[in-house]
């Protein structure tokens, strides 16, 4: 059973599209990356996954629909918005023993462990604790339901390197079991990257790109290209092209490892490089229907 | 708290849906509930620092008057009305103390965001209004209750105190206080006027709470006194304002709810049947379910603000 199926969702905030009849399937145990520009949709799109916000459309979300039954479903889901949505005047003790009267599938000894690795102290109020500890006290929370699906929209942002680095790290190693699915969404792409199992640009509440990381890297190859074979990489048609320190940078498509290797140096590229490619060529694809 | 009613279809193959599901329906509620009370504790620290403000303006006065009030009949009805005043006190506190919190409700959880918090939690909207509906009907009513007992009680102890250290006799001042019948009077008219009959105006603060965006309380107090105006101007009529006032004020038969002449005269006559057979209770209680079951609909669609 997939765990997210939508077909043709669609959402418009008066004139605005913010959901353009948008196609998504996301399988159990895949940890998917949801990236896209400012506006693009993501944060309508898991607004209406976790019945924040009504659509139309078709939404299954772990075989329910996520509007009309959103109390049942967060038995099984769990999210973190944006960051500081914790409410500022409640205690560290208090929001656990609440956490654990309402929840179903909320672990407490769990929580109080992930916390005791914190310097979080279970007296402290969350307006007393700064960003990167209101971070922490929220993913322990999280960790400690046994949901089957976690949506993260930019959980990290305003948080320094180690605490982002270290919120990723717990979630892999001491949460994700491979029967639970992530979805992410974020703009530091590149911190996410290797704990992807698939990605999915989304742009103007459309999905652009939807691939498996195994696909992705088989798929995509970035070459930095020899000066003098430069001419002939071009022919072979890349979607992008940059420079750096003088050196072009070609992005392929579908394009032969060993007929690439002989122009220049192979490698995966970054999500985000490619992530600017393709929205550069929609952008001007765009432009180019508009004239 | 014991029954298994959240069953959510499981395989039962998953072992983990086996162990934890196991949780009542009214758990949620109840804990609902009490975060309302670790959020807002001025549901019992107001009518408690204001009992202790009246408890002691009364330690003074016992101690100034005992000597000079020989007469014991008066001297107990001097009690009485202090009893009663007393109890008024509390009341129009607990109601200033619903009213801000019914504003503040659903209105403060969008402001500060929290509202996305607690909507990644497995409480449904219905779950959440009846948590915060149930304070100034349920809760306050019973603290309410419980406040003015004890301090009655504490009252009429510290009199005797006074009394017996002056040397005058107790008997007369113990005889004219049927103390349990006060109190059940007392819950009488908790029920009936601060919850069955003020039930529409907690419930038409809470949707307003729900709704607006900014100003709650002009929100709240604006349209009422809008329709007011057009109706004087208009057909230079004051209907709707005696209708507010009537429910401000409670039914009839009920004039007390003013601070200072509180129902706690045991002699009061209270006649349930003429109560019930109101029609301004059940059209009040019509409303009081209408509003709320438009604040749950409206907390579904609200996010942040």
């Amino acid at each position: 059973m997939a765990c997210i199926e939508a077909r043709g969702l669609r959402k418009a905030f008066g004139t605005t599209i913010a959901l353009d009849g948008l196609d998504l399937r996301v399988e159990e145990g895949r940890i998917l990356g949801l990236i896209g520009p400012n506006g693009a949709g993501k944060t309508t799109a898991l607004n209406a996954i976790l019945g924040l916000t009504p659509y139309q459309g078709e939404l299954k979300v772990l075989g329910r629909d996520p509007w009309t039954a959103r109390d049942q479903l967060m038995r099984d889901v769990s999210f973190i918005a944006d960051v500081a949505v914790l409410p500022r005047w409640i205690r560290v003790s208090q929001v656990v023993e609440y956490v654990a009267g309402v929840h179903p599938r909320f672990d407490r000894a769990k929580a109080e462990g992930f916390l005791a690795k914190t310097t979080i102290k279970r007296a402290s109020k969350v307006r007393e604790l700064s960003k990167g500890m209101v971070a922490q006290l929220h993913l322990a929370l999280v960790m400690a339901i046994d949901a089957k699906l976690l949506v993260l929209d930019e959980p990290t942002l305003g948080l320094d390197i180690l605490y982002r680095k270290q919120f990723y790290d717990s979630l892999l190693n001491d949460y994700f079991d491979r029967t639970r699915t992530i979805v992410v969404t974020t703009h530091q792409v590149e911190e996410v990257q290797h704990i992807l199992t698939d990605v999915m640009f989304i742009n103007r509440g459309r999905i652009v790109l939807d691939c498996s990381m195994e696909e992705f890297e088989s798929r995509y190859l970035e070459v930095m290209v020899h000066p003098q074979h430069v001419a002939a990489a071009r022919a072979l048609k890349p979607i992008h092209e940059r420079q750096v320190f003088g050196r072009s940078i070609l992005l392929f498509d579908g394009v032969d490892r060993h007929r690439l290797a002989a122009l220049g140096e192979v490698r995966t590229p970054g999500i985000a490089d490619l992530f600017v490619a393709v929205m550069g060529n929609q952008a001007g694809a765009a432009q180019g229907a508009a004239a | 708290m014991n029954t298994p009613s959240n069953a959510v279809p499981q395989s039962p193959l998953d072992p983990r849906a086996v162990t934890p599901t196991t949780m009542s329906e009214t758990r949620p509620l109840y804990w609902s509930i009490r975060r309302e009370l670790w959020e807002n504790r001025s549901i019992y620290i107001a009518p408690l620092v204001v009992a202790g403000v009246v408890l002691l303006g009364f330690l003074i006065a016992t101690i100034g008057r005992a000597v000079a009030t020989a007469d014991p009949a008066q001297r107990a009805a001097v009690l009485v009305e202090r009893n009663n005043f007393a109890a008024g006190v509390i009341m129009a506190t607990a109601f200033i103390v619903g009213v801000f919190y019914c504003l503040d409700a659903l209105h403060g959880e969008r402001r500060d965001r929290s509202i996305l918090f607690w909507k990644s939690l497995p409480v449904s909207d219905l779950t959440t209004v009846l948590s915060k509906a149930s304070i100034p009907l349920v809760v306050l009513p019973l603290l309410t209750f419980a406040i003015i007992v004890v301090m009655q009680l504490v009252m009429l102890l510290l009199s005797t105190a006074v009394l017996l250290m002056s040397g005058l006799g107790v008997a007369t001042l113990w005889t004219p206080l049927p103390l349990f019948q006060m109190s059940l009077v007392l819950l009488y008219h908790l029920v009936t006027v601060h919850v069955l009959w003020h039930a529409p105006i907690y419930a038409w603060l809470l949707l307003v709470s729900g709704w607006a965006r900014r100003a709650v309380f002009l929100w709240a107090v604006l349209p009422v006194v809008a329709i007011q105006i057009v109706e004087k101007i208009a057909f230079n009529t004051s209907y709707i304002a005696s209708i507010l006032g009537h429910r401000l004020a409670g039914p009839e038969g009920f004039h007390f709810t003013a601070p200072g002449s509180a129902p706690v005269h045991p002699l009061m006559t209270f006649d349930p049947a003429k109560f019930l057979s109101t029609p301004g209770l059940w059209i009040g209680l019509a409303f009081a379910a209408a509003f709320l079951a438009a604040a749950v609909r409206l907390r579904r669609y609200q996010g942040p603000i």
